[in-house]
C-alpha cells in the first residue's frame, strides 16, 4: 500500500512519502517526518493529511492523532504564511525574549497563537529553540534570527512582506 | 547564523574544524575526517572500546555516564539487529552546542556513529535532530548522502566487509523526547512517553533491539579520540572527567558563546574570563551552570571547576554545558515561575507526580508572582518538588524539581520577602481561582 490512488500530496511529496515508508525497520518510524512534511505543504494537519498518512502507514486514523496531538509543532488550524515564533525561555528572556514578543505583538497586532487577517503573519511564544548564546533569538517558520533589537524585527519583518525572506523547508 | 567565538583558554578538539567548511566532505577529509574509522576497522570492536574507556569521556548529554562502558554494556551476539541512535533532540534550556556541530562538523557525527556501530556490531544508526532544526537536518542529509556517494556508508565501508547505513531523522517539538526511551519511542512513530526501566536500552531498546544511545557531541567526540588515543584525551581534562567539552555560555555575559574548555576548567574563569564577565559592569547574582534543570549556584559559590564530580559535589550539575548567568537585576520569583512553566508545558503527563507537581508549581507562583501568595507557598512548593523527586519514569519529574528546590532554598528570603513586599491591597488569589487560571 505505499503508493496511494488520489493523494491530496503534490507529486513531489507522494513520491517522497512512497520512498521514506520504506526505510526503517518499521514503516510507523516514517509517521512523525511525514506529518512535519505534510504539514510544510498543506499548511497544517487537516483531516484529509490525518487520514492520508493513516493509509499509508497502514495504521489507524486515531493512531495518527495520538501521535499528533503529543508534538507541539504540529498543528490542526492553519498558521500564517510566515510563522513567527519567539522563543521566551531563560536565555532569551534574560535578553529581552519578552520585549521581542511584545514588539512582535505590538506590530502585527495579534497575540499567542494569532494569524494577522491578511494571513501573512502568524505569531507564536516558543519554548528554547536552541539559540542560547544568540539570544534573543526567533524563528520564522524553519529559519533562525538571531541577536534581535524591536528594530531588527521590523526590517524582517518588512523582508518577508516584500516576499524576500528566504524560507527554508 | 550562529556566529563563532573564540578564547586563548580553549582546547579545541571537538570544535577543531568549526569555521573551517567541513560540512563540506572533501574539506573534511582534508582534515583528517574518515581516518578514525578507517583505524576503527583495523584494529576492531574490542580496542575501540578500550580507547574510549581510556579516554574517560562521560555522556555530553548531562548524565555523564562513561561512553565506553556505555558501548561494552551491549551484548556481543543479539538475535534482533542492534542499533546505535544520535540524540540531537537538544532541547534543554540554555544548551546549543549540538546546533554548532551540525551546523560546522556534521561529518564528525557521521564518523562518530560509524565508530559506535563499528564497536558493538551494529549495522544501522539513526541520526535524530529536533523538528526545529531543519536546517541543520538538512546539512547532516546531505553530508550523508556525499558520504554514500564516496562509498563511506552502505555495502562493505572501507573494504572492510561490513556494512553500515545512516537514517537522518526528525522530531516535531517536545522536550521530553530528548531523554533516551522516549527518543526510542518517538523514532518508532509513537508519542514520545518515556519506557520504564529496567530492561536498558542497551539489551532492549529501538525496535527491541540493543541500542546504544548518545549525545551528538558525545558521538562527535569519538573519531577525535581514537586519533589522538584515549590517554592523551583524558589527560587534557580532570580526574575521571576526561577531555574537553563544549560550554554554551548565555544570559548576562558580555561575550556570550560555545566555547570549547578542558574539563575541570574554573566556572568563575569562564564567567569572568572567557565569556568576557557580567554585561554593563553589573553584579552577579546566580548562575545556572548546566542547563535549566540543574540547581541554581549563588554568586559566591562559582569557585568550582566544570566537571561532573566537582559539580556534585558542589550540589548541583555539569548538565548539558549550558551555563546561564544572571546578573543582580534578575528577580529570582520570575526567574523561577519561567522555569517551572517550561517543565508544565513539557511533561508528557504520564506519570502523575510530575504532571500534577509541574502544574501546581506552576498555579502556587504564578499567584506569588502576581502579588497574591502567601508565606505558606514557599512551603508548598519546596514540599511539591520534594515528592517529585525520584518518583517519576524519566527524569523530566527531577529535571523540574531540581532548579526548583534550588531556587527555594537558596533564595528563600528573597521569596518572602517578594511575598511581604506585594501584600498591600492584593487579597490571597484563591485555589479555585487558580485552578480557572492555570492554563
Amino acid at each position: 500500500m505505499s503508493t496511494v490512488a488520489n493523494t491530496i500530496f503534490s507529486p513531489e511529496l507522494a513520491a517522497r512519502f512512497d520512498h521514506l515508508v520504506t526505510i526503517y525497520p518499521l514503516r510507523r518510524s516514517a509517521l512523525i517526518p511525514m506529518l512535519l512534511y505534510a504539514q510544510d505543504e498543506v499548511g497544517y494537519i487537516s483531516e484529509a493529511v490525518v487520514s492520508e498518512i493513516a493509509q499509508r502507514i497502514g495504521i489507524l486514523e486515531l493512531d495518527v492523532r495520538n501521535v499528533l496531538s503529543y508534538y507541539s509543532m504540529l498543528r490542526t488550524k492553519p498558521a500564517g504564511k510566515y510563522n513567527v515564533q519567539v522563543c521566551t525561555n531563560i536565555s532569551c528572556m534574560l535578553r529581552g525574549g519578552y520585549e521581542i514578543l511584545d514588539h512582535c505583538k505590538h506590530k502585527l497586532g495579534i497575540g499567542h497563537k494569532g494569524v494577522t487577517p491578511d494571513g501573512v503573519f502568524s505569531l507564536e511564544e516558543v519554548e528554547c529553540i536552541g539559540a542560547c548564546c544568540w539570544a534573543p533569538a526567533m524563528q520564522v517558520n524553519y529559519d533562525f534570527h538571531d541577536d534581535l533589537t524591536p528594530g531588527k524585527v521590523d526590517v524582517l519583518f518588512q523582508m518577508y512582506r516584500d516576499g524576500q525572506g528566504k524560507d527554508v523547508k | 547564523m550562529p556566529s563563532l567565538v573564540s578564547h586563548p583558554d580553549e582546547v579545541k578538539v571537538v570544535s577543531r574544524r568549526f569555521g573551517m567548511g567541513a560540512a563540506e566532505i572533501d574539506k573534511y577529509i582534508e582534515l583528517d575526517g574518515y581516518k578514525a574509522v578507517q583505524q576503527a576497522i583495523a584494529n576492531g570492536p574490542a580496542w575501540i572500546i578500550d580507547t574510549m574507556k581510556a579516554s574517560g569521556l562521560r555522556g555530553r548529554g548531562g548524565a555523564g555516564f562513561p561512553t565506553g562502558m556505555k558501548w561494552s554494556f551491549v551484548p556481543k551476539t543479539s538475535e534482533k539487529p542492534k542499533y546505535v541512535l544520535v540524540n540531537g533532540d537538544e532541547s534543554e534550556p540554555g544548551t546549543c552546542k549540538d546546533h554548532v556541530i551540525f551546523l560546522h562538523d556534521p561529518h564528525a557525527v557521521i564518523e562518530g556513529t560509524m565508530i559506535a556501530g563499528l564497536a558493538i556490531g551494529s549495522k544501522m544508526g539513526f541520526i535524530y535532530l529536533r523538528g526545529e532544526y531543519r536546517y541543520l537536518l538538512k546539512i547532516v542529509e546531505k553530508a550523508v548522502a556525499d558520504a554514500y556517494a564516496k562509498g563511506f556508508l552502505g555495502k562493505n565501508i572501507f573494504g572492510s566487509g561490513v556494512d553500515f547505513d545512516i537514517i537522518t531523522q526528525t522530531g516535531a517539538g517536545a522536550y521530553e523526547v530528548g531523554e533516551e526511551s522516549a527518543l526510542m519511542e518517538s523514532l518508532e512513530g509513537k508519542r514520545g512517553v518515556p519506557r520504564i526501566k529496567p530492561p536498558f536500552p542497551a539489551v532492549v531498546g529501538l525496535y527491541g533491539g540493543p541500542t546504544v544511545i548518545n549525545n551528538a557531541e558525545t558521538i562527535a567526540n569519538a573519531p577525535h579520540i581514537l586519533l589522538m588515543g584515549g590517554e592523551a584525551y583524558a589527560k587534557l581534562g580532570s580526574e575521571r572527567n576526561g577531555g574537553t567539552r563544549l560550554f554554551g555560555i548565555s544570559g548576562h555575559v558580555e561575550r556570550p558563546g560555545v566555547y570549547e574548555l578542558p574539563m575541570g576548567y574554573s566556572l568563575r574563569k569562564a564567567i569572568y574570563e572567557v565569556a568576557g564577565g557580567i554585561k554593563d559592569g553589573k553584579k552577579l547574582k546566580a548562575v545556572v551552570p548546566g542547563g535549566s534543570s540543574c540547581p541554581v549556584l549563588t554568586a559566591d559559590e562559582i569557585d568550582v571547576g566544570l566537571d561532573f564530580d566537582q559539580m556534585g559535589k558542589a550540589g548541583t550539575m555539569l548538565g548539558s554545558g549550558g551555563i546561564v548567568v544572571l546578573d543582580e537585576s534578575v528577580s529570582i520569583v520570575e526567574f523561577a515561575l519561567r522555569v517551572i512553566s517550561f517543565y508544565q508545558h513539557e511533561s508528557c503527563g504520564w506519570c502523575i507526580p510530575c504532571r500534577e507537581g509541574t502544574d501546581w508549581i506552576k498555579k502556587t507562583l504564578t499567584r506569588v508572582y502576581n502579588g497574591g501568595g502567601s508565606k505558606k507557598d514557599v512551603d508548598n512548593v519546596q514540599y511539591l518538588a520534594e515528592n517529585m523527586m525520584g518518583r517519576t519514569f524519566c527524569p523530566l519529574g527531577d529535571a523540574a524539581a531540581m532548579p526548583t528546590l534550588g531556587f527555594v532554598k537558596k533564595f528563600r528570603k528573597e521569596f518572602e520577602d517578594y511575598i511581604e513586599g506585594h501584600k498591600a491591597g492584593t487579597p490571597i488569589i484563591t485555589v479555585e481561582q487558580l485552578v480557572g487560571a492555570g492554563h
